[in-house]
């Protein structure tokens, strides 16, 4: 492929320099002349180069071509790239759209954009301007672009298969109603995003109506509302990512099959500000994550038949908060460490299984040495119970009061679900 | 006059070894703890629950029986040249001061060998200060206490009676208050309760250093948005100097004009 490219750079150069020599006219005339198919050619551009300007490349590029950008900014907005090109840029040349409206539009199959820093994307709320936008395409990759103080990062609709991968999305406004998200993607199927830096949007990584699509390696960081935020879409798979600071943590909504799988989510806090919310979700798959430092690890409300297991749930508020509309979910083999509430559930009602949990409370013994103690846990505490119902009431926590109220509702159940016990409570961490 | 007083307390004091066991407790436990859980801040979470338990009971018991124990050296010491002022600043820092001395250097001599973290260093002087200011208040209520009635069983019945009061019975108060007035705000409200009681004021401000995401719901949020202001912590502060103002104080008044 390389020696590919450099063949045709070669040729470019020949043609350049043969146009120049004998006729001196534009070489673009010269490029625009063959026939397209035939050759893959290359546009550079740049000071003293055969373009100046992006656009006019785009004006001139036919499919299979490669936009080369070199170094330099490029004062420009509103890119429309209708053939399916390769756009490399050299050095990281700056795009600077400034404030005047979206970047590139691209409404050709396969393109694939790398190694530009987009910048200055205005926000809108009219309309939604993008860093980049994919519009009712198939294919296409953003590869290794940076996106400074950009509305919209990278925007897909309609597209399939596009790949997005090791990005660094910046943006910096404040308030939701005027921030947009990083990389969000509507009604597309088939996606790869993976290896994404997004800070300081809206929602880092957003998806509605996404199915199929693998999100892998992505870090959110201070993003102003969710870390990941997705609804609608089934059959996606999230690992490895992290999830920082974001203010209201990660949702995912009213989606099925979905499998998360070695995620961080830490250090989201708030009053509504969760982990991860899940809403509606159904035959989904919970595994290896870990949940730090947040308020709440795992709010579920409505989810059904979702496996939550060998997670790790450290220093959180409350680890797991289960409403009683969730039911056979399975909650086993996780680790509850250091957290104020390991698990806490608006009803006496409880329809969920939790088995075979490492929880640092655990005041048993196991005298048959099997590794699960003898005596069930009960992880909900009265006090969880009252806090639920009376937010107010979390002024008393630790307090030897509430201690005494936790205590005597142990040795004798009234007011907690009776069937919130952990049966076999492991002796012992469980090694993830 | 002070001074010398203060020497023979502490002299008293440290020949009495019950401070040594005092001061080995905290040692042991905290020693104990940083063996079995590791990190410094588990540890001071950990020794959260006992200061808030055993320093005012402690403080308030030992108080209390010290003082009706010295009736007599001080009925003896009051026959000589001593004004009365100087004699109970004497007696007041000459348990207070070993007290403080004996927790602090407890809990604070383990993080130092253990070694610990800078958050666990904030952590553990929070507590080391919490710790000291409950300990002065509970010795000054004892003090009063033990001069406001001259029968001692009457004295520390009420001393048990005061401790229990404010490390259970008041807690149980708030969540009646909370439970019977929840359709109203009552950030406000209890937030102002919780100046009512060294313990529960103790106890917020060490949960704003620990248990910080569980506060960070709503609740904790109001608790936060207050005593984490300039003004909320001196309004803190200076309810706990108030609570050690005023029994001091009061017992003071009665010392100066005991008939013994």
């Amino acid at each position: 492929m390389i020696k590919f490219k450099g063949i045709n750079g070669w040729i470019v150069i020949l043609l350049a320099v043969a146009g120049t020599m004998t006729t001196a006219t534009p070489p673009s005339v010269e490029a625009s002349s063959l026939s397209p198919g035939q050759t893959n050619r290359v546009f550079n551009i740049g000071e003293g180069e055969e373009y100046s300007r992006i656009s006019d490349a785009l004006e001139q590029v036919s499919d299979r071509d490669t936009i080369r950008i070199h170094p330099g900014v490029y004062r420009e907005h509103q890119l429309i790239v209708a053939q399916s090109v390769v756009i490399i840029g050299i050095d990281r040349p700056v795009i600077d759209a400034g404030h005047q409206g979206e970047g590139f539009r691209i409404v050709a199959d396969s393109v694939h954009i790398e190694g530009l820093e987009i910048r200055n994307v205005p926000t809108s709320h009219s309309r939604d301007h993008a860093a980049i936008r994919f519009d009712r395409v198939s294919g296409g990759k953003i590869i290794d672009n940076r996106f400074d103080d950009t509305f919209f990062g990278i925007y897909l609709a309609r597209s399939h298969g596009v790949e997005i991968r090791d990005n660094q999305l910046r943006a910096y406004q404040t308030r939701e109603a005027v921030s947009a998200n990083g990389i969000h993607l509507w009604n597309s199927n088939h996606a790869v995003i993976a290896g994404n830096i997004i800070n300081g949007h809206r929602d880092g990584i957003y998806l509605e109506y996404v199915e199929n699509s693998e999100i892998y390696d992505n870090h959110a960081v201070n993003n102003i509302r969710y870390g990941l935020h997705f609804m609608f879409s089934d059959d996606c798979t999230y690992h490895r990512n992290r999830f920082e600071d974001n203010g209201a943590g990660v949702a995912v909504m009213y989606s099925k099959r979905v499998m998360m799988e070695d995620n961080e989510f830490l250090q989201n806090w708030g009053a509504s500000s969760y982990g991860l919310l899940l809403k509606e979700i159904t035959d989904s798959e919970i595994k290896h994550n870990n949940f730090s430092g947040n308020t709440t690890g795992i709010r579920a409300e409505g989810s059904d038949r979702v496996k939550i297991h060998y997670n790790r749930f450290q220093r959180n508020g409350w680890a797991i908060r289960i409403t009683a509309s969730s039911m056979d979910n399975m909650i086993t083999q996780n680790n509850f460490i250091d957290n104020a509430f390991d698990v806490s559930t608006n009803s006496r009602q409880n329809n969920s299984t939790f088995e075979a949990n490492y929880w640092d409370k655990y005041s048993g013994y196991d005298l048959k040495g099997d590794g699960y103690g003898d005596v069930p846990y009960r992880p909900v505490r009265l006090f969880s119970l009252i806090v639920e119902r009376n937010p107010m009431a979390l002024m008393l926590l630790r307090s030897m009061f509430v201690q005494i109220l936790d205590l005597t509702e142990r040795i004798m159940p009234t007011i907690t679900p009776e069937t919130l016990v952990d049966e076999k409570p492991l002796m012992s961490e469980v090694s993830l | 006059m002070i001074a010398k007083i203060l020497k023979y307390q502490l002299r008293d004091v440290m020949r009495s070894k019950w401070i040594i066991a005092y001061a080995l407790f905290f040692l042991g436990l905290t020693d104990i703890l940083f063996r079995f859980g590791g990190d410094g801040v588990r540890v001071a979470t950990s020794m959260m629950n006992v200061v808030l338990i055993v320093i005012p009971l402690a403080s308030i018991i030992l108080g209390a029986f010290y003082l009706y124990n010295t009736r007599e050296y001080i009925e003896m010491l009051l026959c000589h040249p001593v004004k009365r002022h100087q004699l109970f600043w004497g007696m007041f820092l000459g348990l207070g001061l070993p007290l403080v001395l004996a927790f602090t250097g407890g809990v604070m001599v383990p993080f130092i060998y253990h070694g610990a973290g800078p958050e666990a260093w904030t952590a553990a002087g929070m507590l080391a200060f919490t710790g000291s200011m409950l300990t002065v208040i509970f010795v000054g209520i004892a003090y009063y206490l033990a001069l406001r009635f001259d029968d001692r069983i009457k004295g520390l019945g009420l001393a048990l009676v005061i401790c229990l009061f404010f490390t259970v019975i008041y807690d149980g108060i708030i969540l009646l208050v909370i439970y019977m007035f929840a359709n109203y705000p009552l950030e406000k409200p209890v937030l102002a309760l919780s100046l009512f009681n060294p313990i529960d004021l103790g106890r917020i401000l060490l949960l704003l250093q620990f248990d910080i995401s569980a506060l960070m719901g709503l609740t904790g949020a109001v608790f936060r948005d207050f005593f984490g202001t300039v003004l909320g912590m001196a309004i803190a502060l200076g309810s706990l100097l108030l609570w050690l103002f005023v029994p001091v104080y009061g017992g003071f008044r009665r010392f100066l004009y005991k008939d013994f």
